[in-house]
């Protein structure tokens, strides 16, 4: 099972084990890890999953769709590499994914 | 001394927010989530969309996967109905009569479908959509070129009958009232959402009262009061929620259109916590008491429950805000429209179909309904809780950056 790597605003992390085909975002909802929310549960409708991919992995973990990307243009502090990592489906590609969280969700 | 222990009765959306919660805080005893239904906390949303249509199973839906309760040490006791609460002895009672003692308790019961009696309304192929059961039943009725025929254009009828026109049906919407949507959004929003079904192939008739199911063996048609018929292989009723408060108002908990919570959850029996569609609570945003029908404020009131539990506590605060998804339209709404003087609408709802509706009093911004437009949904959440004052002309204007208005 692949692992994802949670990195709090504090620097603390996390690291997980996420099953093949589960979102990102889930993965924390099912970890109960702090500051993924996930209110939606994954139909990108509500942005509060944003997070920042880790340089080395942005190209795996793939480009934004249209409506991930409108919702990200209003997240608080967006960067070039920031996702919904409900839109992040893990596979054994991305087995050690690196994502940060911002220090806070809308 | 013995382990405390916390009895979470309704297994829902609020529930499952509320049990890992309580660990996450520190809850040291026995958390134990009782549930009607014989599933694990399931996200409901999607039961009109995605699980309706197909394309997503139990096990896509559930909020948390088994292991993450079992890792957090939390009990399930489902296919249990509570049937009072002991509050002088701090005890539930179960069906079966059995008694359990809580240290704290949280109801997360949420509500239920309001019925209609008319005749026919039993008739088999006659349906209600609130859970899992209710969707695999309907699933038995839908297939291609079949008669679908819903009763209530609100919310959930629109995304029935959004789900079953993909499913290749045809369908009818009846709805009493003068529009779709009448309470919930402005005249101009509710036109859209006509016109955008019309497009879909979607019958919307209104100012319609339905008299009567006719039928054999199973449902054969909707007959309305002026006397208008609709054939029907499947008829589904969705005519709103009525809260769950019996067992609260049974042990002398305040009620009100709810059970009746502080800011911190608690009822007026501060060993008794709510959460939920089931609750009436105070929003400091709108300075008035709510009952709110919606998944954010399950999971924040949950929380804050949690917390209080805890002995963290943290008043809630939140800005309501909802989805819904019909065909290619993402509907977002942040904040409450009602008391609204004025609508203003940036985008094309003429012919389009992304626009976003600012409902506005004196000026700010109450609400915003929009529609393929999650710049206006997110900028439009700052507007309300910054209370904004804002120009109307600016804010329909296209040519000019939303965000430029912030600043």
């Amino acid at each position: 099972m692949p692992t994802v790597v949670y990195v709090k605003h504090d620097g603390s992390s996390e690291e997980v084990h996420v099953e093949n085909g589960t979102s990102v975002m889930q993965g924390a909802v099912d970890n109960m890890i702090d500051g993924i929310l996930g209110d939606c549960g994954g139909t990108c409708s509500c942005a509060t999953c944003h997070c920042y991919v880790d340089e080395a992995w942005v190209e795996k973990a793939g480009v934004p769709g249209e409506m991930e990307k409108d919702l990200l243009t209003c997240v608080l502090n967006p960067e070039a590499n920031s996702r919904l990592s409900c839109q992040i489906i893990v596979n054994d590609e991305l087995d050690g994914l690196v994502v940060k969280l911002p220090e806070s969700q809308f | 001394m013995a382990k405390q222990h916390c009895i979470i009765v309704g297994a829902s959306h609020a529930a499952a927010q509320v049990a890992p919660t309580l660990r996450q805080q520190g809850w040291e005893g026995t958390i134990t989530v009782i549930g009607q239904e014989y599933f694990l906390p399931y996200h409901r949303p999607p039961l009109s969309k995605d699980f309706l249509s197909g394309t997503k199973s139990i096990d896509n839906i559930l909020i948390r996967q088994p292991a993450v309760y079992e890792k957090s040490r939390i009990r399930f006791a489902l296919g249990i109905t509570v049937s009072a609460i002991d509050r002088a002895n701090k005890r539930i009672t179960l069906d079966d009569n059995e008694h359990v003692a809580y240290d704290k308790l949280v109801l997360t019961v949420g509500a239920r479908v309001r019925k209609i009696d008319i005749p026919g309304a039993d008739l088999p192929g006659v349906f209600y959509l609130r859970n899992i059961n209710d969707v695999l039943q309907i699933k038995h009725f839908t297939g291609k070129a079949k008669n679908a025929v819903i009763v209530g254009g609100g919310y959930i009828g629109l995304e029935t009958a959004a789900s079953l026109r993909k499913l290749g049906m045809d369908v009818t919407v009846l709805e009493a009232m003068p529009r779709v949507l009448q309470r919930v959004t402005a005249p101009e929003v509710s036109s859209f959402y006509t016109r955008v079904h019309n497009e879909e192939g979607v019958r919307i008739v209104t100012d319609t009262q339905v008299e009567a199911i006719t039928g054999g063996k199973g449902a054969e048609a909707v007959v309305c009061k002026n006397g208008d018929t609709f054939p029907a292989d499947l008829v589904i009723i969705g005519v709103g929620v009525i809260p769950n408060t019996e067992l609260a108002a049974d042990a002398g908990l305040a009620v009100d259109n709810g059970i009746v919570v502080d800011e911190y959850a608690r009822t007026s029996d501060h060993d008794i916590l709510a959460a939920g569609d089931c609750t009436s609570h105070f929003n400091p945003i709108y300075n008035r008491q709510l009952r709110l029908e919606s998944v954010q404020n399950a999971l924040d009131q949950a929380t804050i429950a949690a917390l209080t539990i805890c002995g963290k506590e943290k008043p809630y605060s939140a800005l309501p805000w909802f989805w819904s998804d019909q065909f290619d339209l993402k509907l977002q709404i942040a904040g409450l429209n009602q008391g609204y003087t004025d609508v203003v609408i940036r985008g094309d709802i003429q012919g389009g179909r992304s626009f976003a509706a600012f409902y506005l009093q004196d000026n700010r911004v109450l609400a915003v309904d929009a529609i393929n437009r999650p710049q206006e949904f997110m900028l439009g959440k700052r507007f309300i809780t910054e209370k904004k004052v804002v120009d109307a002309a600016q804010l329909s204007d296209e040519s000019k950056p939303l965000k430029d208005l912030l600043a």
